[in-house]
């Protein structure tokens, strides 16, 4: 099962995981979106404006 | 900041209430805290509706307190029962009653409106009153409003820097964390899971584990009040079994209880519940001093930090990163839960701010209404019926500033 797919077992669930070995995060809302970024705020901001992910 | 009033409140320790008189001031409301001669905990308004002298300050007389100014004596309910120097008892002659519940060792206590009662909300944190496991505890007062501590808790980058020597090693800086948010049950879980790391001293002393070892630390946050860590520890390589079981690992239930006092002070309850060494006095009381030393290295810490957040101008913009991913996430909800207490919505941009679930950040975007229903955990303790919402209306915090409480092992 992929991420985003526990992530949508799961019920309204949004994840942000550190990649490992790098300074990213990547972002799964529990619609399976996903997305890459290096600011949290942005990502939250991203996540929490499901649907209207951009 | 806005208080979230619609929830569950840690006022005290079951063992703190007792038949003298405690004072406690919860969300700037002062109370006065005791146990009937039934043993049922009550939580009354601590100020007299004739002159507000403190409760707190007063006699109890059976379950009868009996204010020590002019003799007022109020019930369980809140109810005047009897006035000094005449029959007729004015009938707005009563003080609020707050619905109590006492459950995994704690008394909470509900601040909000009373038709939104429901014990099904309140957390839980079973070890606590689980006869697997020793704990120790304790209280700090903290001279900071209550988002300070959150933020601190969620987090736990700061014990490399902060708390190196007792619990910080390089490696809880330098490992990356998961962060998610359950809308529909509003918890937050940050995990951080440490390979190969030191071994600080909390857990080398207490364990017996010297070498390398595996930190789990596991974050659950049930806001606004409850905060459980997860911990375990085991030597470098040892992993639970494949059918969950986990003889090899150390198992320490890390728990607070965060309730805001008044706008820029919070009661900080502190417990340590461990799955070895049970019963032994000598690791407790290792484990107290060192858990105690490690929360008064935060409340220094977060002195000063609130002191010098009341001398800045409002707007001020902080930077954040990586490892405040779920600090931000608590900041979210905790500004949310607020404005669904019938606040505005925090911010003009959303982002909460210093004075609603956080201090303001770059970035910041509207968040989204994904509200979902509170956690329903089944209750253990009982709630008292009580009819709040007398004539008299608790004043001003003032009379019960916090005070620590002696730290104390669970016999077992």
């Amino acid at each position: 099962m992929t991420a985003a797919e526990t992530v949508r077992a799961a019920g309204t669930v949004y994840r942000i995981e550190w990649v490992p070995g790098t300074d990213r995060l990547l972002g799964t809302c529990h619609c399976g979106a996903v997305r890459e970024a290096d600011d949290p705020v942005l990502m939250w901001a991203w996540l929490l404006a499901h649907p209207a992910h951009y | 900041m806005t208080f979230v009033r619609n929830q569950w409140y840690v006022a005290a320790y079951a063992a703190e209430v007792g038949r003298s008189l405690l004072a406690r001031t919860i969300l700037g409301e002062p109370l006065v805290l005791y146990r009937a001669r039934s043993g049922q905990p009550v939580a009354l308004a601590d100020r007299c509706v004739h002159r507000h002298y403190p409760l707190s300050a007063s006699q109890l007389d059976g379950d009868t307190i009996v204010c020590g100014y002019h003799g007022f004596s109020y019930g369980t309910d809140g109810r005047c029962v009897a006035v000094p120097g005449q029959q007729r008892i004015p009938r707005t002659a009563r003080v609020s009653a707050y619905p109590v519940v006492e459950q995994d060792s704690f008394v909470w206590v509900w601040i909000g409106e009373p038709d939104r009662v429901d014990p099904g909300l309140i957390p839980r944190a079973p070890w606590l009153a689980d006869k697997g496991y020793t704990t120790v505890h304790g209280m700090e007062p903290l001279a900071a409003r209550y988002g300070l501590l959150v933020d601190n808790l969620l987090d736990l980058s700061h014990e490399t820097y902060l708390h190196g020597g007792y619990i910080g090693t390089p490696e809880v800086a330098d490992t990356p964390i998961t962060t998610e948010v359950d809308e529909d049950h509003r918890v937050i879980h940050v995990k951080r899971r440490m390979d190969d790391a030191a071994c600080p001293p909390f857990y080398s002393r207490s364990t017996g584990l010297s070498g390398r070892i595996v930190r789990w630390q596991d974050i659950e946050y049930h806001p606004p009040c409850l905060y459980l860590l997860h911990s375990r520890v085991a030597p470098a390589g040892v992993l639970p079994r494949p059918d969950g079981t986990d003889p090899d690992g150390f198992h320490v239930e890390v728990v607070y209880a965060i309730t805001p006092s008044t706008e820029t002070s919070t009661y900080d309850f502190w417990a340590v519940a461990r799955d070895f060494a049970l019963g032994d006095p000598e690791v407790s009381a290792f484990l107290r001093e060192s858990n105690r030393t490690v929360v008064l290295q935060d409340v220094a810490a977060l002195n000063t930090l609130e002191r010098v957040i009341a001398a800045e101008p409002p707007g001020v913009q902080e930077l954040s990163i990586n490892i405040d991913t779920g600090g931000l996430a608590a900041r979210r909800m905790l500004a949310r839960m607020a404005a669904e207490d019938g606040g505005a919505v925090p911010g003009e941009s959303g982002q909460p701010t210093a004075r609603e679930g956080g201090r303001p950040a770059a970035g910041a975007t509207t968040p989204a209404t994904a509200a979902g229903a509170a956690t329903p955990v089944a209750a253990g303790g009982a709630a008292i019926p009580v009819t709040a919402g007398g004539a008299a209306t608790p004043v001003a915090a003032g009379g019960a500033a916090p005070a620590p409480v002696a730290a104390q092992a669970a016999a077992r």
